[in-house]
């Protein structure tokens, strides 16, 4: 099963992309779980954790084994370690309203609108691939940096 | 608890255990020692080559997101996030967390073969990555 995969063009007409907006937002990031960044950030951008309600990271942990198509499975132990870091540091950016359709962040309305600019080809460039690959345009995803002023769009 | 720098390979065959104890660092020899004898046959680098470059029934192959050979920077199938070089010659990190190395073969044995690895398919590949050389 590959979800993830085929989904992905779909993906890039819905997150119309434009660079994000300066720190007037209300988003911020703190130190991440060193487990959450090892564990989630292997696959992709250790997402911040303000970036998805409550509810979504719920959801998501409970179904690490069939994380959208792909066994993202972690022992018993860290899958604790990691819910708890999420519900003892309740960072929602004040922009994530509902939780957004599948939990993608991707396809949070927010996410949308401040892409809005970006062309859908764009995210299925080769050095961009998906619209969940931050880094891509984002040069300091890694470090919670989204500023407007910093993106790079690879060509 | 001390952590042995060396684990034996006799050791590292019951490699569950090593991950249990919390071993960290072994080299690849051994984990691949280790892999060899629960199999309980000789591994064959050819076939392990085949393992990783071919599909199983599913989309991706290990080589989706490795690359062939997996001696450079893969990127992930789905997301595009770069993937450091599989190859212990050419990532010296590789195969040097038995408890790691675990991991992601149950993983990514999931997604590729829709099931977990056998030891001999750990083997066989692991084999086979440590043919390639700089």
């Amino acid at each position: 099963m590959r979800i993830a995969l085929k989904t992905l063009p779909l993906l890039a007409l819905l997150a119309l992309a434009a660079p994000v907006a300066g720190a007037d937002d209300g988003r911020r990031v703190g130190p991440l779980l060193p487990k959450y960044a090892q564990e989630c950030g292997s696959c992709h951008l250790a997402y911040p954790p303000g970036a998805l309600p409550n509810a979504s990271w719920h959801r998501l942990l409970r179904n690490l084994p069939r994380h959208f198509g792909t066994d993202a499975s972690v022992d018993a132990v860290t899958l604790k370690e990691i819910t708890a870091w999420v519900d003892a540091n309740p960072q929602t950016w004040k922009r994530v309203g509902e939780a957004p359709p599948e939990d993608r962040v991707t396809r949070s309305a927010w996410f949308q609108r401040k892409h809005r600019e970006i062309a859908p080809a764009a995210f299925k460039r080769a050095a961009i691939q998906s619209a969940a690959n931050c880094a891509a345009c984002h040069p300091r995803a890694d470090r919670g940096d989204f500023d407007e002023d910093s993106v790079r769009i690879p060509r | 608890m001390t952590i042995p720098t060396r684990i034996p390979p006799m050791l590292c065959a019951l490699l569950l255990a090593c991950a249990a104890a919390g071993a960290r660092a072994a080299s690849p020899a051994e984990l691949a020692a280790g892999y060899a004898g629960q199999a309980g046959t000789a591994p064959a680098a050819a076939r392990g080559e085949q393992f990783f470059t071919t599909r199983h029934g599913h989309e991706w192959s290990c080589a989706s997101c490795h690359g062939t050979p997996p001696t450079n920077t893969g990127k992930h199938a789905a997301t595009g996030k770069s993937i450091a070089a599989l190859a212990p010659a050419f990532n010296a990190e590789r195969f040097t967390d038995p408890a790691k190395a675990e991991k992601w073969f149950r993983r990514n044995c999931n997604d590729v073969v829709g099931r977990e690895c056998s030891a001999a398919e750990k083997a066989d590949v692991l084999a086979w990555l440590l043919t390639l050389k700089k």
